[in-house]
C-alpha cells in the first residue's frame, strides 16, 4: 500500500500541465523566490479544488455516455455506434465536419506561421514604427462580435465563391482573422521578454545573415510563443461555431449540434474526444516548449 | 619534453587599419547625427569614441558596424571600402551595451556560433572556443547559460565571442555601463590587457571620460555629429583644443578672461592660454582646480565646501570679486572650514580659453 494518498498522486490529466511546471519550479530551483511562489499547501488546495472542477463534468460527461437509453444501465452499446458501418449514415455529417476542421486548423496555423509571424518578425525588427499600428490591426477582432463580423464575411465570401469556391476550407480566412488576437498576443509577450533587434544585431555581427539570423537566433527563442500561439489557434478553430453555422459550412461544432439532436450519446462521446485532444496538445506543446531549458526571470 | 604554445595563440593578430572618412548620417530631423566625421584608426590601436548621450559616438560605431546605412562618406576596413558590405561580411566582432548573449544557448554554444557561421570545422571549432573561452577566464563555466552568469561575466563571454573569429576590428559599444563600478573597472582593465595582448584594432564606445582616458591609446571627443578633438589621454587634458573639450574632459573652473597675443587675463593674473582659433578679446578661461591652489596672496574668497577625495581635498569657494564658484584642489593635509576666508592663487600653468 502507498502512504500518503494525495501526495504523490499525479494530478487529472486535465490540469496536469500548470500543476507540474508550478511544482519544478517550486521544488527544483526557485525556493528563494518564495513571495512570488505559494507554499506547498495552498499549491495543493488550488489544485485540487480546480481539479475537482475540471473533473466533475468530464465524469459526467463520461457517466452519461455509459448509460443505456431509458433504462440507465451500463452499457458500452454508444461507443459500439460509431464503428457500426450500419449507422454510418447518422455520423456522416459529424465525420465530415470533423475532416473540414481539421483541415481548417492546418490552414489557419499556416495563415500564423506564414502570415502573422513574418509581419511581427519585421515589424520588430526592421520597421519599429508599424509595431503599434500591427498590435492594434491585430487585437481588433476581439473587439468586433462574431456575428456582426459574419455580416461582413458574407459579400466577402459571396465575391470569393465566385473565384476560389465554396469548400469548406475557405472557412480559413474568416477563422484565420478571428485567431488573429489568440495568434498575436503569445508571440508578442514573448517578444516582449527579449531584445530581440540586440540578438539579431549579434548575430550579425558574427557573421549570420538574415536568414540563419532568423533560423539560429530569433525562432529558438520564439519558440514558446509560438508554439502557445498555434495552440491557440487551433482551439479557436475547434470552437469556432458562429462563421461556420451561418457561412452553412459544415464543420466539427455544427456537425456537433446536428447529431446532439439526433443522437445525444455520442455527440458527448466526440465532446469528450475533442477536450481529450485539446489536453493532449497542451502536454505535446508545454513540454516541447520547455525542453532544455528552464528559464527564469531575466537578470 | 615540449613546450606549450601560449593559449592565445591562435586569436593573435597583426592589426588591420580602420577609417571613417567623411561619414554622414542624415535621420532627416533637421540636425545630422554625424556630420561629417573623420577617425583613423591605425593596425591594432586602441580608441575611444567619447561623448555626451546623443552626439553621434554609438551612431558612429554602428555605421563601422554596417548597422546604420550612412548617407555620405567612406567606411574602410583594411584599407577597402565597405560601405556596401553587409554587417556579416564585414568581419568585425561586437560587444554590445545591453546584454546579448542569445539565451537558448550555452557560453560555449554561444562563443561557437561565429564560427559555426564561417564554416569552421567541429575539431577547431572546439578548441578555439576553449581557447577564447580561457582568455577571458571563463574556461570552466562553458556549460552554462546566460542568465546563470553575472553582468560582468556575461559581458566577458560576449568579448570572447567577438574575438574567437579572429576579427579585423573590436568594436565596443559601452560595453561596461550595466555593471557596478568595482565590475566595471576590473573588466576594463581585462580589455585593455586582452586588446593589447592580441594586438587586435579596437574601437571603444563610451560617455564615461575616466574610462576612455584610463583605457585608449588615442580618445576622439565628438559633440553633436562632429569629432572636436582626437588625441592622447594627455593632450586632450592639457591642450584642449575646443571649450567643449577642455569642459567634457576633466573638470573645469570656468573664468571670465580677456585673450591678448597668446596671454589670457584671468581677475587680474596673466596666464599662458590654449587658444588655437579663438579671437583675441573677451574669452572664457577653462582652469582646472588642480592649476589653482590656496596662498599668502591671491584672489580673496570665502571657502563654501571642502570634499574629502582620498589623495587629494577640493574646496569649492566663492570668490569675492564676481561671487563665481571656483573648485580648488590641494593636498589632503591643509584643511579648510565653512566661511574661513582664503586667497586663491593661480598656479600658473597654461589654461585652455574659448570664445565666452
Amino acid at each position: 500500500m502507498s502512504a500518503g494518498p494525495a501526495a504523490g498522486a499525479p494530478a487529472p490529466g486535465s490540469l496536469s500541465i500548470p500543476a507540474r511546471m508550478a511544482g519544478r519550479r517550486v521544488g527544483a530551483r526557485s525556493r528563494t523566490l518564495t513571495g512570488a511562489v505559494p507554499s506547498r499547501a495552498t499549491g495543493r488546495v488550488v489544485l485540487i479544488v480546480s481539479g475537482v472542477l475540471f473533473a466533475v463534468p468530464l465524469a459526467a460527461m463520461t457517466w452519461f455516455t455509459l448509460q443505456q437509453v431509458g433504462t440507465g444501465a451500463f452499457t458500452l452499446a454508444h461507443y459500439g455506434a460509431i464503428f457500426d458501418p450500419a449507422q454510418a449514415s447518422n455520423y456522416e455529417d459529424l465525420f465530415t465536419g470533423l475532416q473540414n476542421s481539421l483541415i481548417i486548423c492546418v490552414l489557419t496555423v499556416l495563415i500564423v506561421l506564414l502570415l502573422l509571424l513574418p509581419a511581427m518578425l519585421l515589424a520588430e525588427l526592421r520597421f519599429p514604427a508599424v509595431r503599434a499600428v500591427l498590435e492594434v490591426v491585430c487585437l481588433l477582432p476581439i473587439t468586433v462580435p462574431t456575428v456582426v463580423l459574419v455580416v461582413g464575411f458574407v459579400p466577402v465570401y459571396q465575391v470569393l465563391g465566385g473565384t476560389l469556391g465554396t469548400d469548406p476550407w475557405t472557412l480559413a480566412f474568416a477563422i484565420g482573422v478571428i485567431s488573429l488576437p489568440y495568434a498575436y498576443r503569445p508571440i508578442s509577450t514573448n517578444l516582449s521578454t527579449l531584445n530581440l533587434t540586440i540578438l539579431a544585431e549579434a548575430a550579425r555581427s558574427l557573421g549570420a545573415g538574415w536568414f540563419r539570423t532568423v533560423w539560429r537566433v530569433v525562432l529558438p527563442n520564439l519558440r514558446r510563443g509560438i508554439l502557445s500561439s498555434c495552440l491557440l489557434t487551433v482551439s479557436v478553430v475547434l470552437g469556432e461555431f458562429t462563421i461556420a453555422n451561418f457561412l452553412n459550412q459544415t464543420t466539427f461544432q455544427t456537425g456537433l449540434l446536428l447529431l446532439q439532436q439526433t443522437d445525444p450519446y455520442v455527440a458527448t462521446i466526440f465532446a469528450l474526444l475533442a477536450l481529450l485532444f485539446v489536453f493532449l496538445l497542451l502536454v505535446v506543446i508545454s513540454t516541447a516548449g520547455s525542453i532544455g531549458r528552464s528559464r527564469r526571470s531575466r537578470r | 619534453m615540449t613546450i606549450a604554445p601560449p593559449a592565445t595563440e591562435s586569436l593573435v593578430q597583426r592589426g588591420t587599419p580602420v577609417e571613417l572618412v567623411e561619414v554622414v548620417k542624415d535621420y532627416g530631423t533637421g540636425q545630422r547625427a554625424l556630420d561629417g566625421v573623420s577617425l583613423a584608426l591605425e593596425p591594432g590601436e586602441f580608441v575611444a569614441l567619447l561623448g555626451p548621450s546623443g552626439c553621434g559616438k554609438t551612431t558612429a560605431l554602428r555605421a563601422l558596424a554596417g548597422l546604420e546605412r550612412i548617407d555620405g562618406g567612406h567606411v574602410r576596413i583594411g584599407n577597402e571600402d565597405v560601405e556596401q558590405t553587409p554587417v556579416h561580411r564585414r568581419d568585425i566582432g561586437m560587444v554590445f551595451q545591453s546584454y546579448s548573449l542569445f539565451p537558448h544557448m550555452t557560453v560555449r554554444a554561444n562563443v561557437a556560433f561565429g564560427l559555426e557561421m564561417r564554416r569552421v570545422e567541429a575539431k577547431a571549432r572546439a578548441s578555439r572556443t576553449q581557447e577564447a573561452l580561457d582568455l577571458v577566464g571563463l574556461g570552466a563555466m562553458a556549460d552554462r547559460y546566460a542568465h546563470q552568469l553575472s553582468g560582468g561575466q556575461q559581458q566577458r563571454v560576449a568579448l570572447a565571442r567577438a574575438l574567437v573569429t579572429r576579427p579585423r576590428v573590436l568594436l565596443l559599444d559601452e560595453p561596461l555601463s550595466a555593471l557596478d563600478a568595482k565590475v566595471r573597472v576590473q573588466l576594463r582593465e581585462e580589455i585593455r590587457r586582452i586588446q593589447k595582448e592580441l594586438g587586435i584594432t579596437t574601437l571603444f564606445v563610451t560617455h564615461d571620460q575616466e574610462e576612455a582616458l584610463a583605457v585608449a591609446d588615442r580618445v576622439a571627443v565628438m559633440n553633436a555629429g562632429r569629432i572636436e578633438q582626437i588625441g592622447t589621454p594627455e593632450e586632450l587634458y592639457l591642450r584642449p583644443a575646443s571649450p567643449f573639450v577642455a569642459d567634457f574632459v576633466g573638470l573645469s573652473n570656468r573664468l571670465p578672461g580677456e585673450l591678448a597675443g597668446g596671454t589670457v587675463t584671468v581677475h587680474g593674473v596673466r596666464l599662458p592660454a590654449i587658444a588655437a582659433g579663438v579671437a583675441d578679446g573677451p574669452v572664457t578661461a577653462f582652469v582646472r582646480p588642480e592649476d589653482l591652489g590656496f596662498g599668502a596672496e591671491g584672489l580673496p574668497a570665502t571657502v563654501v565646501a571642502t570634499s574629502f577625495l582620498g589623495a587629494m581635498r577640493r574646496t569649492t569657494v566663492r570668490l569675492a570679486a564676481d561671487d563665481a564658484l571656483v573648485a580648488v584642489q590641494h593636498e589632503v593635509g591643509s584643511r579648510f572650514g565653512t566661511g574661513d576666508a582664503v586667497q586663491v592663487a593661480f598656479l600658473g600653468r597654461p589654461v585652455a580659453v574659448g570664445g565666452r
